[in-house]
């Protein structure tokens, strides 16, 4: 029997998951073409280049940009400017903190007993097993009432006053990648020859070498992928930015939220295929790299 | 001392375990103990807490208002349950078609030539990396009364039916939401199961055909139990946000749909009641942790869970 035999019914259930995943995905990125300012039905390409922007009706007749318009209005935006330097700041800074205290925490684990080991494991699995949303309250609450309680203790008036933004966002998203981080690189740890190790060892080195020559090149792609499924997973977070963000430390999917609840110009369109292209160059170069990895062993 | 830690392991794992399990107590379970605190108090009227030790919110949540005396004939007001009810149903029907979509085509990748697996998965993995909101979005205009499915709807209704066309009302019904948390959430369902399928050696196949076993009894005897573990993780992926998302609700289903996570957010925002917010969200905790239990004690927690 070929293993690679395929029943038509798998064929065709698979053709019909394909398109339910790329028809929404593929009319967004058409609609961010669209001439019609009020985005309701799709009015064609804009034609024409020119100096300044023309316009009939609802209608983009030319513009500098030609059919790239929205792309280019887009790029004028300052609000989306913004929100992307808050997104980017927020994934950069969570994954570094998150990756490091997460593979420490998953070497903890992995090859030590302590007392506090059982309390540390179950505080890992509890966000994986309670929705985002009852995590996303209960840190805007201790927030409120900390801040409140510092607020007034210090007398603190106006700008002064502690109260939710940037630092909030970061310091949660952190508690949420934690997790994540740590099981993987746990998992990572799980299939570890400690002979490597113990032969270091028995030739003199001492544990922070070994550590250093040994263990973390060992795990180092466990702790690699980890820090990208955390900056993937801050990236994409909306539910806990939700709750913990504050005027002026808006991200992307927060912002993007707050327009589908106005009017929606293809403007949004433009940004979603943007993001779409990035998703899809980067997720590329990653399946490059790791065939290239798997090649080579 | 540094002499005392080298020697001493138990000190060194607490030690490397420490950040991590602070972060988590600060911003995890003292959160859900404040919680705790916070959905037995009462709301002050303007919008703060007061501590105290009363159940009323509970109350409330499950069905009778506390304010019975002011001459309703019937206290009994199920709207909450209502919502309750709904969201449970509903995360169930999202993962039962989650798995009967995910399953056909995690199969496909897991038996295809191997050359090619890195390619099927990479079409897997750009609408998972697209951004949640985004996918919402991409909802709101299929399913719009001017949106692509009621102008193929009308094509197909005019140019081959011949019949008039009325542009279906799509937007803000429950089949909406059902729709889009299923798109919302399918990718987590296809890369635990693909991963436990894969797993299954050729050799088994073969061994199940040469003891005369046909493909639908392959397919159950062997495929299926031991892409189970897969098909567990999956569901814990999919079916504990679909309990707590207020975005595809609060998108798709608008006034229409109300889930639990959009009562929660409203009693934070605009209703301004965090202790009523606090008990629905608690309720919501406990209902996820019940089935999670029971499911998993029955068909055992999904290691797969660490891939996706």
């Amino acid at each position: 029997m070929n293993p690679h035999r395929r029943s038509p019914f798998v064929l065709t259930a698979t053709g019909l998951v394909y398109f339910f995943l790329y028809a929404p995905i593929l009319m967004l990125v058409l609609y961010s073409f669209n001439a019609s300012r009020a985005n309701v039905t799709f009015e064609g390409f804009i034609p024409k280049f020119s100096d300044r922007i023309v316009m009939e009706g609802s209608l983009v007749k030319s513009s500098p940009c030609g059919p790239f318009h929205w792309f280019c209005e887009l790029s004028k935006n300052r609000d989306v400017g913004s929100a992307a330097r808050n997104t980017l700041t927020v994934a950069f800074v969570a994954t570094i903190v998150s990756t490091i205290i997460g593979t420490m925490a998953a070497l903890a684990l992995q090859r030590y007993d302590f007392k506090l080991k059982p309390f540390s494991q179950l505080s890992l699995y509890i966000p994986i097993v309670i929705p985002e949303i009852v995590m996303g309250i209960g840190i805007l609450t201790l927030f409120s009432q900390l801040f409140g309680i510092i607020n007034n203790a210090l007398g603190l008036e106006g700008a002064s006053r502690l109260s939710l933004g940037l630092g909030t966002v970061i310091v949660s998203h952190i508690a949420f990648m934690v997790p994540f981080v740590t099981l993987v690189v746990q998992a990572r740890l799980q299939g570890f020859d400690k002979s490597f190790e113990e032969a270091a060892m028995d030739l003199g080195a001492n544990e922070w070498t070994t550590f250093r020559r040994i263990t973390f090149p060992m795990i180092l792609p466990g702790v690699l992928s980890g820090a990208l499924l955390a900056f993937t997973l801050s990236l994409d977070d909306f539910v806990i930015t939700f709750f913990t963000n504050g005027p002026g430390s808006t991200t992307l999917p927060i912002y993007v939220y707050g327009l589908l609840r106005r009017i929606i110009t293809p403007q949004v369109n433009a940004l979603s295929t943007v993001w779409i292209t990035i998703v899809f160059i980067v997720v590329l170069l990653l399946q490059i790299i790791q065939s290239r990895e798997q090649k080579q062993n | 001392m540094l002499k005392r830690l080298r020697e001493n392991k138990s000190s060194q794992g607490t030690l490397l375990a420490l950040p991590t399990t602070l972060w988590m107590l600060a911003l995890l379970i003292i959160p859900l103990l404040l919680t705790l605190l916070v959905s037995f108090g009462k709301r002050s009227p303007d919008g703060d807490v007061i501590y105290s030790f009363s159940l009323d919110n509970y109350v409330r949540l499950f069905g009778y208002s506390t304010d019975c005396d002011s001459g309703q004939t019937s206290c009994f007001n199920p709207l909450y349950v209502q919502i309750l009810w709904r969201s449970l149903t509903l995360a169930f029907n999202t993962t039962a078609l989650v798995i009967l979509l995910a399953y056909p085509l995690a199969y496909f990748i897991a038996r295809a030539d191997p050359k090619r697996r890195n390619t099927f998965l990479f079409l897997v993995l750009i609408p998972l990396w697209t951004n949640f909101v985004i996918r919402v979005y991409a909802w709101m205009m299929l399913l719009r009364k001017e949106g692509a499915i009621n102008i193929v709807a009308g094509w197909v209704a005019t140019h081959i039916f011949h019949v008039q066309f009325q542009p279906l009302e799509l937007l803000f019904t429950p089949g909406a939401v059902l729709v889009g948390m299923v798109y919302e959430f399918l990718p987590f369902m296809i890369l635990p199961i693909y991963t436990s399928l894969e797993k299954i050696e050729t050799s088994l196949y073969e061994a199940a055909a040469d003891l005369g076993a046909n493909s639908i009894k392959t397919f159950l005897r062997v495929t299926l139990p031991l892409s189970m573990p897969g098909v567990v993780a999956g569901t814990i992926l999919v079916f504990i946000p679909v309990m707590g998302t207020f975005i595809v609700s609060d998108i798709l289903g608008g006034r229409q749909v109300i889930l639990v996570g959009n009562l929660i957010q409203r009693q934070f925002l605009d209703a301004r009641d965090p202790t009523f917010g606090s008990a629905a969200s608690l309720i919501l905790m406990v209902m996820t942790l019940i089935v999670t239990y029971f499911y998993t004690r029955k068909f055992g927690f999904g290691e797969e869970i660490v891939v996706a």
